[in-house]
């Protein structure tokens, strides 16, 4: 009954192992209309074949991978695994497939190894079977040195792996992964994928990966796109690409000009879809195959190189979205794709340029180090933020990003080293000093019952605005964040992107100098994260000094100079272009940002220390 | 392999991952083995039901040798700690300050009247607050006083109290001790705590922690996960009966009149009928903080409060001993009084064993409906 893996790749090369007909699911909502989850959803996976399931939050990802391990049923249409119905034959199809949820499904008071001995039993893996399965499983994802430790003690790189290895336990027919790579470090991403890909030309198994990283689309044999339940396109990463042909530019700005500048101009104009800033340039996807759209849009002080560019899966990607969201009543339209102004008082090119105008920057730490017991979480961080500028801080999911800002806040006791903001030590420093401070917490920090407008009042009240004041602050924020629509909604009911705008809201409703901004788009979609680099962009132009931390690592682009961290220590810290040269090679000419993470967690490039101080 | 063993393997390791997480988790160990011992010191050593050394004011306003020795009568009880004072002023202030618990007067006339072969009156003030304490107090001191002119009758001495006098005699607890009332009792608290709660937490983590998803979407069966959680925390379970009984017995001494079979088999079915409210309860709830709320309000209060372990339910009102009908816990500990203190009665205990019985299978068949093999119940 059980074949060998040779055998049944040969077969079954090309079979459909994923047949998706159909799929309707709604989920009924407290106090809402019912969300359609899915809304006639078809797609097939073939065996050797990975597909990737993209598309922002609440698109359907997961609810599809759900239906096709039968944890949840469909309201109409099939699934079909292996021949076999997702609901009439669920145990019998949880034999065969493999999943791998969100969270890895990991038990963190077990070891390694007694993670793989579960998972094992649990999936009938034959006593024999399983020392080689084990010894191969564990030299793929390198995890042979640590398989007495608990598994709540391994980085999220390793536990992603771990998870996986569980999952790869008993060679699957297909395997299903929601967002693996969610918060991992690049390097531990680049892994997953190697293993991944290491399967399915080893075993021939079918994969389904759902993802919001969008250059991970380009690693599949096929992409679906999902949005709002529906499936906008199905197609190879390179028909995709095609589809955008001629519609992508490249924008070098001219010396002494930040790239974020243009981007600001250009985001938003009619004709421009998508304006980001990739590798110290602005690339521009617009909507006709004319370069008009973008010399229209620039000012003639501005007037730089413009080229042609190679599309990529993400260009396609932002295209497709713009189209449905333009298609679709205006009222569910963000912000990004309804206001045009960027900055209402965007500074001239000259003086964006900021140099030393203190010895000490607003923000400056030395040798920064927090430790808890025997465990040091941030090891000497050390450096400065200038007025007006925007300072990232990047790393992987615990890097020691939030342990920094929560010293950088009061919030949390520094164990050596010196920390000042605005001139103050805030833990000793009274309100007046946080008066002049906006924080804006990694989690949805809010009253979730208060409705939008309550929570304005509240944060506005809490940092001492008052009377006509407050009126008029939260009436500039209901428009500045678009929440007007939702002004006496309860802020916990409020979908994600619009909790995160509220959240944002709530931290600059006082007119602080200094923002500090913890993971502000982590779980956020790709539209609504431009969106929020647009804002965060018109703050730093109006003279707010920007902190922020993010596992984004192409966000780093946005910043001005940024700080990149590994394991509680500093990588690198420079401006964007500064990070690059430290990858670049004769085999690499055009390194982004990531790349340079990698090379430098891998140790290739050097990284520069103390960076920033006068 | 055939299935059977698949399902003996998967059965294997569900339960080696159980008994890893509660050995590595010392809340639940705290849980099973060291809060029997600290509710058995609390309850054995510093609640106690009975009542000892009251302080009372006596008021001799009559000073002749007969209510001298009425007096001296109230000194020897172990009952009492009494406070001779001169006038009646005096005892009151004492009992508004609640220095004592009850008067007792002998009036001026005491002798005379006795000498006469009247009707003796001998004011007894209570303090009433505490309910409870008042009625005990007043059936004492009835008592000294009845027992002082039964045994002047006896002596040949006039008296006037009636012919007729009360024999009382304890059976079952004749220490009429009330830890040997309260242990057997606590037994089922320290199951009903491990069996609801501790099982009622451990299954909302899994769905917390995202790993019901994963074990879910493997082939594990649904009866394999119910047996996996139930087995586990029935040994934890029982455990902490014989922990709780075997302390009961060595530092309080309490009695042990049944046989030890029958008590098994009684707890075991109360275990389960407890172990399925947990599971029902976790299925339902999902996030750890409102199964420990839900637990404790459908699964510790009620067995403290509606056990008949505190106090007796039939002096209850009729709602009250309605409800306490649909508590487990109130057969197991009707069961355990009966075991300890008076032995095998069957006519009482097949009663017991067969609501125990029916609470179980009902309790966890509604758990095992709950707990699909789908996230959507």
């Amino acid at each position: 009954m059980i074949q060998s893996a040779d055998e049944s790749v040969s077969e079954r090369s090309g079979e459909t192992v994923l047949g998706v007909r159909n799929l309707h699911k709604r989920f009924e909502s407290k106090g809402g209309p019912p969300v359609e989850a899915l809304r006639d959803v078809s797609l097939d996976v073939r065996c050797g074949e990975v597909v990737g399931l993209v598309g922002p939050d609440g698109a359907g990802k997961t609810t599809l991978l759900r239906i096709a391990t039968g944890l949840l049923v469909p309201d109409s249409g099939t699934a079909t695994v292996l021949g076999l119905d997702s609901v009439r034959d669920t145990l019998q199809i949880r034999g065969r497939i493999a999943y791998m949820p969100q969270k890895f499904g990991l038990y963190e008071d077990l070891t390694v190894q007694e993670n793989l001995d579960l998972y094992a039993d649990l999936q009938g893996v034959e006593p024999a079977a399983r020392a080689p399965r084990y010894t191969r499983l564990l030299e793929m994802t390198g995890l042979e040195k640590f398989t007495g430790r608990l598994a709540g003690r391994l980085s999220g790189g390793m536990k992603q792996k771990l998870g996986l290895a569980c999952a790869l336990i008993k060679s699957p027919e297909l395997l299903l992964l929601d967002e693996p790579t969610v918060g991992v470090d690049p390097v531990s991403r680049r892994e997953l994928w190697r293993i991944v890909y290491q399967m399915v030309d080893q075993e021939g198994i079918g994969v389904l990966v759902a993802t919001a990283y969008l250059d991970e689309a380009e690693k599949c044999h096929r992409v679906v796109v999902l949005h709002e339940g529906r499936k906008l396109d199905e197609g190879t990463p390179a028909s995709f690409r095609e589809q955008v042909h001629g519609h992508t530019f490249v924008v070098q700005p001219p010396p002494g000009v930040r790239p974020r500048t243009i981007q600001g101009r250009l985001a938003g104009r009619p004709g421009i879809i998508d304006a980001t800033i990739r590798g110290g340039r602005v690339r521009v996807v617009t909507e006709e195959r004319d370069i008009a759209a973008v010399t229209g849009a620039m000012p003639d002080n501005l007037a730089a190189a413009i080229d042609v560019a190679g599309p990529t899966f993400e260009d396609a990607f932002m295209k497709l979205l713009a189209h449905a969201r333009s298609s679709q009543s205006h009222a569910n339209l963000p912000a990004a794709q309804v206001s045009t102004g960027v900055s209402p008082h965007p500074r001239e090119p000259e003086a964006t340029i900021h140099r030393g105008e203190s010895a000490d920057g607003v923000v400056h730490t030395r040798d920064l180090t927090k430790r808890f017991g025997t465990f040091t979480a941030v090891s000497e961080i050390s450096f400065d933020v200038h007025r007006g500028e925007i300072f990232g801080l990047l790393g992987p999911n615990g890097a020691g990003k939030s342990t920094t800002f929560r010293m950088l806040c009061g919030l949390s006791k520094v164990s050596a080293g010196e920390v000042r903001v605005a001139g103050r030590d805030l833990r000793r420093a009274g309100s007046f000093a946080r008066q002049r401070l906006g924080y804006m917490a990694q989690q949805f920090s809010l009253y979730g019952q208060l409705s939008v407008f309550e929570n304005l009042r509240f944060f506005g009240r809490a940092y001492g605005l008052a009377n006509t004041r407050l009126a008029e602050r939260i009436e500039w924020a209901l428009d500045e964040f678009d929440l007007r629509g939702h002004r006496d909604m309860a802020s916990g009911r409020l979908p994600g992107g619009y909790k995160q705008r509220l959240a944002m809201a709530a931290a600059i409703l006082h007119e602080p100098d200094i923002l500090f901004l913890d993971e502000p788009t982590s779980g956020v979609d790709p539209l609504a994260r431009r969106d929020f680099w647009r804002r965060i962009n018109s703050f730093a132009e109006g003279g707010v000094t920007v902190v922020v931390t993010t596992h984004f690592m192409e966000e780093a682009e946005y910043c001005d100079r940024m700080l990149i961290m590994s394991q509680g220590r500093e990588l690198a810290t420079g401006t964007p272009d500064e990070i690059r040269e430290l990858a670049r090679t004769e085999d690499h000419p055009d390194p982004t940002i990531e790349d340079a993470f990698i090379a430098l967690a891998e140790g290739a490039a050097r990284p520069r220390g103390k960076e920033g101080s006068p | 392999m055939n299935a059977f063993q698949r399902s003996i393997m998967r059965l294997r390791g569900f339960l080696r991952k159980e008994a890893l997480q509660i050995c590595r988790d010392p809340s639940s160990i705290a849980l099973a083995l060291v809060m029997p011992v600290v509710l058995l010191f609390l309850f054995g050593f510093g609640v106690s039901l009975d009542v000892k050394d009251v302080p009372i004011a006596i008021v001799l306003d009559d000073r002749g040798p007969e209510a001298r020795d009425l007096a001296e009568r109230f000194t020897l009880s172990n009952y009492f700690e009494p406070v001779l004072v001169d006038r009646f002023d005096e005892a009151r202030q004492l009992l508004d300050r609640r220095e004592v618990d009850a008067i007792v007067q002998v009036q001026s006339d005491f002798s005379d009247r006795l000498a006469h072969g009247a009707a003796v009156p001998v004011q007894i003030i209570v303090n009433g607050t505490d309910s409870n304490l008042a009625q005990l107090v007043k059936g004492y001191t009835l008592g000294v006083v009845g027992l002082w002119s039964q045994q002047r009758a006896a002596r040949g001495l006039s008296t006037s109290s009636s012919a007729v006098t009360i024999q009382q005699r304890v059976w079952f607890n004749d220490a009429v001790n009330s830890t040997h009332f309260l242990v057997p009792g606590l037994v089922a608290l320290v199951m009903t705590l491990i069996g609801v709660l501790l099982t009622a937490l451990v299954i909302a983590r899994e769905w917390e922690r995202g790993t019901m998803e994963a074990i879910l979407a493997t082939p594990l069966r649904v009866g394999e996960i119910m047996v996996g959680k139930l087995l586990p925390y029935f040994v934890l379970g029982m455990m902490g009966l014989g922990l709780s009984v075997g302390l009961g017995r060595v530092m309080f001494g309490v009695p042990f009149r049944g046989s030890p079979g029958v008590y098994l088999l009684l707890s075991t079915l109360f275990l389960l009928a407890s172990l399925g409210l947990g599971l029902f309860v976790s299925a339902a709830a999902r996030v750890q903080f409102v199964a420990a709320q839900v637990s404790i309000i459908v699964g510790f209060l009620p067995a403290f409060f509606l056990s008949g372990l505190l106090f007796d339910l039939e002096s209850t009102p009729w709602p009250i001993q309605a409800v306490s009908h649909l508590i487990p816990a109130r057969y197991f500990v009707s069961a355990s009084h009966t075991i300890f203190l008076a032995g095998d009665v069957w006519s009482v205990l097949q009663w017991d064993a067969l609501f125990l019985g029916l609470m179980a299978v009902v309790l966890i068949a509604l758990a095992r409906s709950r707990l699909g093999q789908r996230l959507e119940g």
